[in-house]
């Protein structure tokens, strides 16, 4: 539909920078009256700090929006919503002990009488707001009766009932069976009929390019194009766009293929598991990693790598299937077996999960073999040890503290990720699982921990390398195993890596007959 | 939250003087608001204050009857201090206290009079500690099975110890009960064999309760169990960092609920030594009154949750304990140790806010951005 009128929402040069990141940089898209309109982009995009602009949670550094033509400035939430933008968090801010109707009355400015709920008119709102968007919800149900696709359906018809020209989704079918995303996008096509306007965030091609009407790319903080398009190959080309060639340039040394005969020291197989939520996270997820290799898990987050890589911790069970080490089967959800076997693994969390932020630098150190000699001398641990220790691998692994008796919160992000790495390292490992490893370094810091890797696999450790970075895959792994939707859609060597292939199958698109 | 222009902002870095600055300044900053109180009341708070001081610690025996005010809050302070050392807010030290009363009181009276002293004091120790630590571990098992709060499981426990003595000896003729001559009229307990009283040592001008020097042992014995083995550590990470704990593959729960009987033992041993040491008899009236679980929360927090600083809290806190009883008079306000006591505490917590936190004016305008996590 091409609209004479104004756009509903329109965004101008926007700019929005927190220290040390830039969110967002010059974008401009605008959101017609009666579309879907998607914003495609990678982790780290920008797409939700756009979002987040759009519905008055954060200002514009620079830069402004419009809504219907008129130039709009939002302080707080409130005036997003007065404008007429609703926002549908990925994460639902409902209360589940209260009913459907309070939920949705909740903070509402639509209270007839100030200081008195009148429920029934509340009640007879909703249902007619859920009949003509054909959104079925029982206004006296108790949220925490509700499935999650209801749940939603509640958010939606929340936003909806606060009179919302504009519904901001972020990342809608997240958390929804397939069934249920389905359903979602008629819902999305018949509110853009009845003339309100959708703006969908989502990383999933196959999705934006069915559903949306027009598309965003977001690469990088920026707007790339809004494009028409619905030809999945080139969204995929869109979102990813980079200079493939600089990678493997500076790569090229590193990763040659392995010879067939090195010996395979981690072995996934058919491997199942649920979420926090008990949808499927891992659903039949096989892969080896040999010695001295590193095998990249590329993909946007939340298709089941963190589960993946916690189940290989122990510190999540599996459904189903079986982890061997060096040809020993895994204990399922044992923490200790791991360790045992030579499993090292920095996780993505690595304060809140790999540190004690408290203890010493020495102590998180220690934090893997205070069980055994020569740390410990049971019942009883060695202090000197542990801070003789800790003394050599700082220098080693050149930790930049005042001393090993530094409490590790103290520690830049690139100090933190060297104390991590020198504990899993130092353990004579097998095997090391390292998730997001550079996420929130500086550039000097990213080198080194880039460089101490590699070293790591030349010295025969087997190295599993999650990352949503798709350059840092790129540039380490010897090859790229593909994730999505809990599934390894494909494993590919390094030297055959087609950047536009994996940029497709990241967004669960299989290639076509070819 | 912020519409008050402050903020609390947590600091980065602790300076070395802080962790001492803030029980001392706590401790002061407590005086200064009970003079306010004793000068709104027409005492002269600088003179009650030194009387106190010479009751305490100066006068002749005072400090002997410190020392046996201290026991008893050096056990439920060290029973406080371990538990909360882990993040595990055992506020059931009162009841733990009075079952370790029950268990050695009870092993006692069995052993009887003909028992080897030795024995009795020994068999008192390894049965308070039981007491107190079944009592403990029922909270611990339940927060590591059924994640229950277990501030309030331990708190309401509490009250149902001090109804099993109360039964013990009001309402029941149980094996604690004394049903001869006078027991008969006014229901109490069984005195203790005297095989089994604890003794008291002599140095001079100051008598030390065995229960004391044990309880200093321990303190000592904790300190080292904290920092040198292998336990301690565990108790460390699982107590800064859970998730780390299991990550480092540590059984957290496994921690939580061993250091909880661990806690509730400690406050049983100091049930023991209170009947063992200086009733000799179970009073379930007396316990009640004394609160001694109550007021080891407020020595293990002045204390830090330092064990060793423990026993001199413990000596401070019972000096001001000790002096109200000997001074209690028509003019000296009875309530006033109580108060003291409360406002110690009050200050303390206080305190740890300051030391945790700075307080700054807030910068930004009013928004709803501090809820939301950076993009």
């Amino acid at each position: 539909m091409e609209a004479a009128t104004a756009p509903a929402v329109a965004a101008f040069h926007v700019t929005k920078k927190f220290p040390g990141v830039i969110a967002n940089e010059d974008v401009t898209f605008d959101v017609r009256v009666g579309e879907v309109h998607a914003l495609l982009g990678e982790n780290g995009a920008g797409k939700t700090t756009l979002s987040n602009i759009l519905t008055g949670l954060y200002r514009p550094d620079s830069g402004w929006i419009e809504v219907l033509g008129q130039k709009a400035e939002f302080h707080s939430p409130r005036d997003a919503i007065a404008a007429g933008i609703g926002m549908v968090h990925q994460h639902f801010r409902l209360i589940p002990t209260f009913s459907v109707a309070e939920n949705i009355a909740l903070g509402s400015a639509h209270n007839p009488v100030a200081g008195r709920f009148d429920m029934s008119a509340i009640e007879e709102r909703i249902v007619a707001l859920s009949e003509s968007f054909d959104l079925p919800v029982d206004p006296r149900a108790k949220i925490w009766q509700l499935s999650v696709g209801e749940q939603q359906r509640v958010e939606i018809i929340k936003v909806l009932y606060r009179d919302a020209r504009v519904l901001i989704m972020d990342e809608p079918t997240a958390v929804l069976t397939p069934v249920e995303s389905e359903v979602l996008a008629t819902t999305l096509q018949s509110m853009a009929r009845n003339g309100r306007s959708v703006v969908f965030i989502s990383h999933k091609l196959g999705e934006v390019a069915s559903i949306a009407d027009r598309v965003t790319v977001l690469r990088h903080g920026r707007s790339i194009e809004t494009v028409t398009e619905n030809d999945v190959t080139a969204l995929a080309s869109l979102m990813v766009g980079r200079d493939v060639e600089s990678v493997k340039r500076s790569t090229e040394s590193t990763t040659q293929s392995l010879a067939a005969s090195t010996p395979v020291v981690l072995e996934i197989d058919d491997l199942r598991a649920v979420g926090d939520r008990g949808l499927t996270a891992l659903d039949g997820v096989s892969l080896n990693v040999r010695a001295g290799e590193i095998v990249g898990v590329a993909g946007v987050a939340g298709n089941g790598q963190r589960e993946l890589v916690e189940i290989l911790a122990g510190l999540r069970r599996s459904v189903s299937g079986s982890i061997r080490v060096d040809g020993e089967s895994l204990e399922n959800g044992s923490t200790r077996h791991p360790i045992r076997l030579g499993v090292s693994y920095v996780p993505q969390d690595r304060m809140g999960t790999g540190l004690a932020p408290d203890l010493t630098i020495a102590e998180n150190m220690a934090l893997k073999k205070y069980r055994r000699p020569p740390v410990a001398r049971p019942p009883f641990i060695r202090q000197s040890v542990i801070d003789a220790e800790a003394r050599e691998l700082m220098e080693r692994f050149d930790v930049r503290a005042p001393s090993e008796t530094t409490p590790t919160r103290r520690l830049s992000g690139g100090n933190v990720q060297k104390v991590l790495l020198a504990r899993e390292m130092s353990g004579d490992p097998k095997v090391l699982v390292i998730a997001s490893p550079t996420q929130g370094l500086d550039v000097g810091a990213v080198a080194t921990v880039h460089q101490l890797l590699l070293d790591a696999a030349e010295s025969g450790v087997g190295i599993l390398l999650v990352s949503e970075d798709l350059d840092e895959v790129l540039a380490l792994s010897h090859r790229i195993a593909v994730m999505y939707e809990g599934r390894v859609l494909d494993v590919v060597e390094r030297s055959d890596a087609d950047v536009q292939r994996i940029g497709l199958l990241m967004g669960g698109e299989m290639e076509e007959s070819a | 939250m912020r519409r008050f222009g402050f903020r609390l902002e947590p600091r980065s870095d602790l300076p070395k003087w802080l962790p001492w600055a803030v029980p001392v300044g706590s401790f002061f900053a407590a005086l200064l608001v009970g003079a306010i109180v004793l000068g709104v009341t027409g005492q002269n708070p600088l003179s009650v204050y030194a009387r106190i001081v010479d009751r305490a610690f100066i006068s002749e025996g005072a400090f002997s009857g410190t020392l046996v005010s201290a026991t008893p809050l050096l056990f439920t302070g060290l029973c406080a201090a371990v538990a909360f050392r882990i993040g595990f807010f055992n506020i059931g030290g009162e009841g733990q206290f009075v079952m370790g009363a029950i268990f050695g009181s009870g092993i006692a009276l069995k052993l009887g009079a003909d028992a080897p002293g030795v024995l009795s004091v020994a068999a008192m120790i390894v049965f308070g500690a039981i007491g107190g630590g079944l009592w403990a571990l029922i909270p611990g098992i339940l927060k590591a099975r059924f994640r229950t709060n277990e501030i309030i499981t331990s708190l309401m426990l509490n009250y149902v110890a001090a109804v099993i003595a109360t039964y013990l000896i009001f309402d029941s003729n149980s094996f604690w009960r004394e049903l001869s001559g006078s027991g008969a009229v006014f229901p109490k307990g069984k005195v203790l064999p005297t095989v089994a009283w604890w003794p008291k040592l002599d140095f001079g001008s100051i008598i030390v309760p065995f229960g004391f020097l044990l309880g200093m042992v321990i303190a000592g014995w904790l300190y080292a169990l904290q920092r040198k083995t292998r336990f301690g550590f565990e108790m460390r990470v699982v107590g800064g960092a859970p998730t780390t704990a299991r990550y480092a593959g540590m059984k957290p729960t496994r921690v939580v609920v061993a250091v909880a009987a661990l806690s509730g033992a400690l406050a049983g041993i100091g049930g023991a030594t209170d009947v063992g040491n200086f009733r000799h008899i179970l009073d379930p009236k007396g316990l009640q009154q004394s609160g001694f679980g109550y007021a080891g929360i407020v020595v293990a927090a002045l204390a830090r949750l330092n064990p060793v600083a423990v026993v001199f809290v413990a000596i401070l806190l019972g000096g001001i304990t000790n002096a109200g009883y000997a001074l209690r008079g028509p003019d000296f306000p009875a309530g006033l140790v109580g108060v003291l006591q409360g406002l110690i505490l009050f200050c303390t917590l206080g305190g740890e806010v300051l030391a945790r936190y700075r307080i700054t004016r807030s910068a930004r305008p009013s928004g709803v951005e501090t809820t939301l996590e950076p993009a």
